[in-house]
């Protein structure tokens, strides 16, 4: 198991108000899954994803991610974790703007300590696995919205993390360049990426081994109740 | 590291005039306090070289009671003060650095030296040794020196240097003329002139009377001929040459400490002392610093105003990249990195602020020394100095804005539109 949520609640505080978001989630996937988690919005979709990507810790409940318990890192190790166990693929792809797409890309490695020319030799790797190869030295204005998305996906990659975690991937795409990453997903799947990816598109999320539904911050898993 | 710097000019230069305005500040701060600098070492130096002259290393050791050197016209030598013997002067010639010593004699009078009725006023009349003229740096102008047989015979020879000349003899050649020294008729066997002639610089009134009062007039004459006209002992006086200006306090200390070693008065206030110039130039320059000091400090106020500017651009920094600072935590940056970036971004602006500083003040320092005359010596030291301490301003000021990136709460930061 690569990823294990039990019992996890969630409260926001709105001035002496308690709002609870996430009540009661659990959710495994083992490695090589490909999940969809699916909700309409305000449904509690975006805390959970921040909880699995550990930039946000739960109320109460545990969190095990690639056999760490994340409830006990510090602020120092959760960074470590990041970088090492998730690769992030944002709805509008968070690029630098002024750095090339390799620049990009080479980002996470330099805080792993990477020697420059490893880096350089990974992260073209990365691109090329993505399809970018010829476009290394690009900068994402002279890059379209898919290959900006590929981009983010190169860097999410790089690290070889342990599960990829996408947030609304196609979210700012039109329909052909969403097609292309949905594809680049199922492929990067079959190579054995473990994919969690957050969206309320129900087409997208049909692409998916395997849907959960997130409604009012519980889940719901299973093939029957379709809701959109 | 490297990374940093190179992420940090990319900022700046991809915010040419926001980031030149930032560091005007600065610019300005150590702009100001370089030209003063420079201004200030200008001037010491002027003083040092007007003092030491250019070049002679040349130190007289005195003999003193308490400040004033000893009056001999009063009281005659003091009890307990013996004689400069050969065996003395080649002490002294074995301290460190000395190149030659010589022993003399000196007084200042007005109206004892007469060629015809023409009289020289404040003049000085001079008993040396054999040795005075090299260690002096001296050179015969015209005529000879003393030799042996003149200090052995008593020989009432002189030598004058060519401001006496021209005194007593208005432009004739004096060699082989008569001259009277407190009525004893001495002969003139030749001129002296100083081996490096040496203009000192006079820009005020105050730097005619410290430097330029000296030009009355030298008179010499063998130092045993010296009570033919004075009639008893005169205090002698040594003057050593060191190897450069650098050695001549503490060998003038060390002379002066050997020849107090001989001494057995009863007044311990009456000692050798050397006649420090570079100590008296160092007195000067130190009261000329104090008041230049006053001004270093408002330009230093100047570079905690430009380090306030700095704090600030950066605040409006973090806030403007608040989705990268987000992106690069989420991604797996540790506070620290983000902590260094941004110190950095602060430490090369304002290090590059400093640097145009630095410039911007020595092209003001030649233009304060192109108006007003000072001399300008620009102090590398300074230089460097200012660099460092403007990017110690930059660090210190980029903290604050530093630590509020780092602790960016990365979901925040993301949404950050």
């Amino acid at each position: 198991m690569i990823l294990n949520l039990q019992n996890i609640f969630k409260d926001y505080y709105q001035e002496k108000l308690v709002v609870p978001v996430l009540k009661d989630v659990s959710l495994s996937v083992e490695e090589g899954e490909y999940v969809a988690i699916m909700g309409p919005s305000g449904s509690g979709k975006t805390t959970l994803m921040n909880i699995i990507g550990c930039l946000d810790l739960p109320t109460s409940g545990s969190y095990e991610l690639a056999g760490q318990d994340v409830l006990k890192l510090k602020d120092k190790e959760l960074s470590d974790l990041r970088l090492s166990s998730i690769g992030f693929v944002f709805q509008s792809f968070h690029l630098m703007p002024r750095e090339t797409a390799l620049e990009n890309v080479s980002l996470p490695l330099s805080y792993t300590g990477a020697k420059k020319a490893e880096r350089k030799v990974r992260a073209t790797k990365a691109l090329e696995r993505v399809g970018l190869g010829d476009r290394v030295n690009f900068r994402p204005t002279q890059l379209s919205g898919g290959q900006k998305q590929r981009v983010a996906i190169a860097r999410a990659m790089v690290n070889n993390p342990k599960i990829l975690l996408a947030d609304e991937p196609t979210g700012a795409l039109d329909q052909k360049s969403g097609e292309q990453i949905m594809e680049l997903f199922s492929k990067l799947n079959e190579e054995g990426v473990t994919i969690v990816m957050i969206t309320h598109d129900a087409k997208v999320a049909a692409r998916a081994k395997r849907v959960v539904r997130i409604i009012d911050g519980e889940i719901h898993e299973g093939e029957g109740d379709a809701i959109s | 590291m490297f990374e940093n710097v190179r992420l940090s000019f990319q900022g700046i230069w991809s915010h040419k005039m926001r980031s030149f305005l930032t560091m005007l500040g600065i610019i300005i701060g150590i702009a100001a306090i370089i030209a003063i600098v420079s201004t200030i070492r200008g001037t010491n130096e002027q003083i040092k070289q007007n003092l030491v002259g250019a070049g002679e290393n040349t130190v007289e050791i005195a003999l003193y009671q308490g400040e004033w050197q000893y009056e001999m016209s009063y009281q005659g030598i003091p009890a307990g003060v013996p004689l400069i013997t050969e065996d003395v002067l080649d002490s002294i010639r074995e301290i460190d650095h000395v190149e030659n010593v010589a022993r003399y004699m000196i007084r200042q009078d007005y109206n004892v030296v007469y060629h015809l009725n023409t009289g020289l006023s404040g003049g000085y009349v001079t008993g040396v040794d054999a040795n005075y003229f090299d260690t002096c740096n001296y050179i015969m102008k015209e005529g000879r020196g003393f030799t042996e047989a003149d200090f052995k015979a008593f020989r009432k020879v002189a030598i004058l240097d060519e401001d006496s000349e021209e005194a007593l003899f208005q432009g004739e050649s004096a060699v082989g003329k008569t001259i009277e020294i407190k009525q004893e008729p001495y002969i003139v066997i030749g001129v002296v002139t100083k081996a490096k002639q040496f203009e000192p610089t006079i820009n005020s009134i105050e730097d005619y009377y410290m430097y330029a009062q000296t030009s009355a007039g030298s008179v010499y004459v063998p130092d045993s001929t010296w009570p033919i006209i004075y009639q008893y002992d005169e205090p002698q006086n040594v003057v050593i040459r060191v190897e450069n200006t650098d050695y001549m306090t503490a060998a003038g200390k060390a002379c002066a400490d050997l020849l107090n070693a001989n001494l057995s008065v009863s007044d311990d206030t009456i000692q050798y002392k050397a006649k420090d110039l570079l100590e008296q130039a160092q007195q000067i320059q130190e009261l000329s610093a104090s008041t230049n000091m006053m001004l270093i400090w408002i330009a230093g106020i100047s570079l905690i105003v430009g380090g306030i500017g700095v704090m600030n651009i950066m605040l409006v920094s973090v806030t403007e990249r608040t989705q990268e600072i987000g992106l690069k935590k989420a991604i797996g940056a540790r506070k620290t990195k983000i902590l260094a970036q941004f110190l950095t971004e602060a430490a090369v602006l304002t290090c590059l602020g400093g640097l145009l500083g630095v410039l911007a003040g020595v092209v003001l320092a030649y233009v304060i020394s192109y108006l007003s005359g000072t001399p300008v010596a620009i102090s590398v030291g300074a230089a460097v100095g200012a660099v460092i301490f403007s990017m110690v301003i930059g660090i210190v000021f980029g903290v604050f804005p530093s630590y509020k990136a780092a602790n960016l709460n990365p979901i925040d930061a993301l949404r950050h539109e």
